[in-house]
């Protein structure tokens, strides 16, 4: 198997077995991350251009640290350092750092469909990193990754995702990773962040605002971060959200024993999330980290090889 | 793009190939001195039932246990830039420290060198050996780099137009060596 798509925009269009290949090739570069030489020459005299048009500290990191280990030059362009602010349309924006001559493009933006608009223009694979409230495919792998190392398998386990689900490309990403293998899907939080619309997502997702009941039998809590700047939003205090919806050991309780705890960062300790439950046993959230490496590294191999055309079939 | 070969003639059979692993185990533990320090290092593929049959053998002979690792040359290749698809990624597996210990590369066929070059930059990734050594069932020539087998079976004239295939059990279920010549 080879991949079958040559930009990676979202991971909705992707197949079982499309996902399943990512995930067994980021294990060579898992067993990497344990050597005690981390760098390879295999992307030499390849450039990987981070363009990041929304702040971003881990997942920019991330992407950096994967392209510098194999051995691959970055180009970094941080819209707050860039001639965005000066009024530059995007299209001129990518235009310009195309003619540089990258490789690959790693974009991160604040509007939805973003990358997908770059990676119609231009003629090298586009890596979307987070686009407005879409979708973030790479922490949908890495997420998918961590599960599977921990528990051996992915299939048909109940995952319950706590927070703010309608902003959340993070939890749209895990939905479509997880629900290619049967995942039973249970989403919680304030309605208001609950829509309906979100059943769509995939077959049996259940909305569930009432935390007792989402995490029984839970295998798997994904606790969203909070962005504190929607909560003040009129209809729910920051202490109420806190009593009602926050990790705590109490509740990591009541899913089933052993349940795995994910955090996509960066997480806020004492409002979503206890730090006893963030520090203990049951936490992913370091794994996760190192895992986000070795999925992004495993990418940049996979999808700096490719000529322009020769990728089949895909999601572009 | 389909090759039109054909078989050309067998090189080895089944008892061939258990003789020459078993001349090729003893001579590591006779020039290694007891194969004390020693650890085999199958590449993918087919090196790696090469080095279990091999550390089956001295173990036999000798009593010594010898760490097996595996190698996966893939991210280590010097032709990923020519390629449009990059191929698939093995897992490498060598869960013993390599600091100190004398590795013997175990591969099918000895051709470029190229392979080797790779392979000896991938291990180095894993710390400093004390030697590095090399282990061929076949030494067919044509080398590109300055490389050289330390232990081979054996050494076979060839073509540029001819291909050496080794069938081993393990992968191909049946155990010979061919030589294979590409029809132009």
């Amino acid at each position: 198997m080879t991949l079958r798509f040559r930009h990676l925009l979202a991971l909705e269009p992707l197949l079982r077995e499309d996902i399943a290949f990512l995930l067994d090739q980021s294990k060579p570069f898992q067993e990497i991350q344990r050597n005690p030489l981390k760098k390879l020459a295999t992307l030499r005299g390849k450039t990987v251009a981070l363009l990041f048009f929304e702040s971003s500290t881990r997942t920019r990191i991330s992407f950096s640290t994967a392209a510098a280990r194999l051995g691959a030059d970055t180009m970094n362009l941080q819209a707050e350092a860039s001639s965005v602010k000066k009024g530059e349309s995007l299209l001129d924006t990518v235009r310009t750092l195309d003619a540089m001559k990258p490789d690959v493009i790693v974009m991160r933006h604040s509007a939805s469909g973003a990358p997908q608009f770059v990676a119609e223009r231009l003629k090298i694979p586009v890596i979307n990193a987070g686009d407005g409230v879409h979708e973030h495919p790479t922490q949908g792998l890495l997420d998918a990754l961590t599960i599977r190392d921990r528990i051996g398998h992915l299939d048909g386990l109940n995952v319950t995702i706590i927070g703010d689900i309608q902003h959340s490309r993070v939890a749209r990403s895990d939905i479509y990773a997880l629900a290619r293998f049967g995942c039973r899907i249970t989403l919680c939080g304030p309605a208001m962040w609950l829509p309906r619309e979100c059943e769509q997502m995939a077959p049996g997702i259940r909305l569930v605002p009432r935390i007792e009941e989402a995490l029984r039998d839970a295998q798997v809590l994904i606790v969203l971060r909070v962005q504190t700047e929607r909560l003040l939003e009129p209809g729910l205090p920051l202490d109420e959200y806190i009593r009602l919806y926050q990790m705590t050991p109490g509740r990591l309780a009541q899913a089933q024993p052993g349940a795995l705890l994910l955090h996509p960062g960066p997480m806020i300790r004492g409002l979503e999330i206890d730090p006893a439950v963030a520090d203990g046993p049951q936490s992913c959230i370091l794994e996760q980290v190192t895992n986000g490496v070795a999925v992004r590294m495993a990418l940049l191999y996979l999808m700096a090889g490719g000529t322009p055309g020769s990728g089949g079939p895909g999601t572009d | 793009m389909p090759m039109q070969t054909r078989e050309k003639n067998q090189l080895m059979t089944y008892e061939e190939i258990e003789r020459t692993l078993q001349r090729l185990a003893h001579e590591i533990v006779e020039k290694t001195n007891g194969a004390g320090k020693v650890a085999l290092i199958g590449i993918r593929r087919r090196g790696v039932p090469l080095a279990r049959r091999i550390a089956r053998m001295i173990e036999a002979s000798s009593g010594v246990k010898l760490p097996i690792g595996i190698l996966d040359i893939t991210l280590y290749r010097d032709d990923l830039s020519l390629v449009a698809d990059h191929p698939i990624v093995q897992s490498t597996d060598i869960n013993f420290p390599v600091d100190d210990k004398i590795l013997i590369l175990v591969d099918d066929v000895l051709y470029t060198g190229r392979t080797v070059r790779a392979a000896l930059n991938g291990l180095f990734d894993h710390g400093r050996p004390r030697a590095i050594q090399l282990c061929v069932l076949i030494d067919r020539g044509h080398r590109e780099l300055p490389i050289e087998a330390t232990y081979a079976g054996r050494k076979v004239q060839t073509t540029d137009l001819e291909i050496i295939e080794v069938r081993l059990s393990e992968i191909d279920h049946e155990e010979r060596v061919m030589l294979i010549e590409r029809v132009p």
